[in-house]
């Protein structure tokens, strides 16, 4: 057995190591719907199940070529079903967020490198296609200042067309260990509006860190725990 | 940027809790022979007449739906540990009681296959139904103390997934406001809203029309 000191990582490696390619897909797929924005493309677990699908889909076949008991065929099909919905509800949702904020993703390397090979396609095309059909149809007949997809105008830094993931929507998400001290980098990625219309009567309270017990569900800020949700120690719910 | 907020993205249908609880494991007493099951999800059997086994939710009632077995009701379901609970669920305001993450849908899915398993399932079904209206009463009464959550973490401890899930756009939302507008017993100025909210919102309502 593992020394004490690194018991800890053993017992996660075990944990995972326990976890069918499905729980492990499952888990993915719960963080990517309810994250407010792209994570990254699980692109090892998605191709290990794929290949687990396709075997699976084999052995069905064959069993139901051969006259296999009925029943059993039946099951391994549900089992197959279950499978190739949690897959496909995967890429769904991934496929919606890069529609939805695509400029946003296509202008962010660090977004953009969590995409998968097609994913990487699919949304340069996007960008491509849409920008030119906004641009043949309606943009090139505005006046020069508005032509932009990106501002509402030129006078405007912002790119305040471009759509954004919503950081600071509340998600549900529970630890599996003791996390304190837990506050926000101060505008570690730019409020766009971080000066509050009330800032000049008084101040908004400083956020107070806080700490999160294992097993436990909390309402939290996603900006606050996104880099536990990247490094997968927090599960979103 | 409130028009961004899209119901169909970080929401979770009734039908994909309920999926998700069908992985749950339960006890079941097959009445047939059958192989063991290498599946993706896992590894389950082998199922001999009368050798209780576990299986995932969804097999079982696969399983019950073709007659193969029976599901034994899992521990908590039973009338005194019902009872208790609810009890316990009535006397206090604030805390909830331990129950499984899953106990609406895993019981919902009992009584709608395996009825005929449940013993005294009348009691069973009106008990579960009390824990849960006590229990929804109880989170909405409990929305009123989360306007004083200062910080950006709001606790619920041993709320079930289904309740989760109905909670969740109402509280997401209250929270985030909360948070936007600072103290709640800040009165905003109204003056200084009007002066440069309107133009915010404005933007904010062209950009949504114009996706």
């Amino acid at each position: 057995m593992a020394s004490a000191s690194d018991l800890g990582s053993t017992d996660d490696y075990e944990a995972l190591m326990s976890m069918t390619d499905v729980e492990l897909l499952k888990s993915a797929w719960r963080q990517e719907k309810a994250a407010p924005e792209i994570l990254q493309f699980e692109s090892r677990l998605i191709k290990r199940v794929r290949e687990q699908i396709q075997l699976m889909e084999e052995t069905v076949e064959e069993f139901t070529e051969s006259g296999f008991d009925p029943l059993t065929v039946s099951l391994y099909q549900m089992d197959l079903d279950r499978t190739q919905f949690l897959l496909r509800s995967y890429l769904r949702i991934r496929l919606q967020k890069i529609e939805k904020y695509m400029f946003h993703i296509f202008a962010t390397a660090e977004l953009l490198t969590r995409l998968s090979k097609e994913e990487k396609w699919f949304i340069e095309r996007c960008c491509v296609d849409l920008q030119t059909h906004l641009e043949k149809s309606v943009l090139s007949q505005l006046p020069y200042t508005y032509q932009s997809i990106f501002q509402q105008s030129v006078i405007n830094d912002e790119t305040d067309m471009v759509a954004k993931p919503q950081l600071d929507t509340f998600v549900v998400c529970k630890t599996k260990y003791y996390l304190g001290h837990i506050q926000l980098e101060d505008n570690a990625d730019g409020e766009p509006d971080g000066s509050s219309p009330y800032d000049s009567g008084s101040q908004k309270p400083l956020e107070e860190p806080f700490e999160m017990e294992p097993n436990v569900l909390y309402f939290v800020r996603y900006k606050a725990v996104k880099k536990f949700v990247e490094e997968g120690k927090i599960d979103l719910y | 940027m409130a028009g961004q907020s899209d119901p169909n993205v970080s929401i979770f249908s009734g039908e994909e809790v309920e999926f998700m609880a069908e992985d749950e494991m339960v006890e079941i007493v097959p009445n047939m022979r059958m192989e063991p099951l290498n599946m993706l999800c896992g590894d389950f059997g082998p199922f001999y007449p009368q050798m209780a086994t576990q299986v995932p939710m969804w097999l079982a009632i696969a399983l019950k739906k073709r007659g193969k077995c029976t599901i034994r009701p899992p521990e908590w379901m039973s009338v005194e540990n019902l009872t208790q609970i609810l009890e316990a669920e009535r006397e206090s305001q604030a805390a909830f009681q331990v129950l499984p993450f899953h106990y609406v849908e895993i019981s919902s899915l009992l009584f709608d296959y395996a009825s005929g398993d449940i013993p005294d399932l009348y009691m069973v079904r009106s008990l579960i139904n009390d824990i849960r209206d006590a229990r929804f009463l109880k989170v909405e009464s409990s929305l009123e103390s989360f306007e004083d959550a200062r910080s950006s973490a709001v606790k619920v401890k041993n709320l079930s997934a289904m309740e989760v899930n109905v909670v969740r756009p109402f509280v997401g939302r209250a929270l985030q406001s909360f948070y936007k507008h600072g103290s709640p017993d800040l009165v905003p100025n109204p003056e200084a809203m009007s002066a440069r909210r309107p133009q915010a919102t404005d933007n904010i309502q062209r950009l949504d029309s114009g996706r």
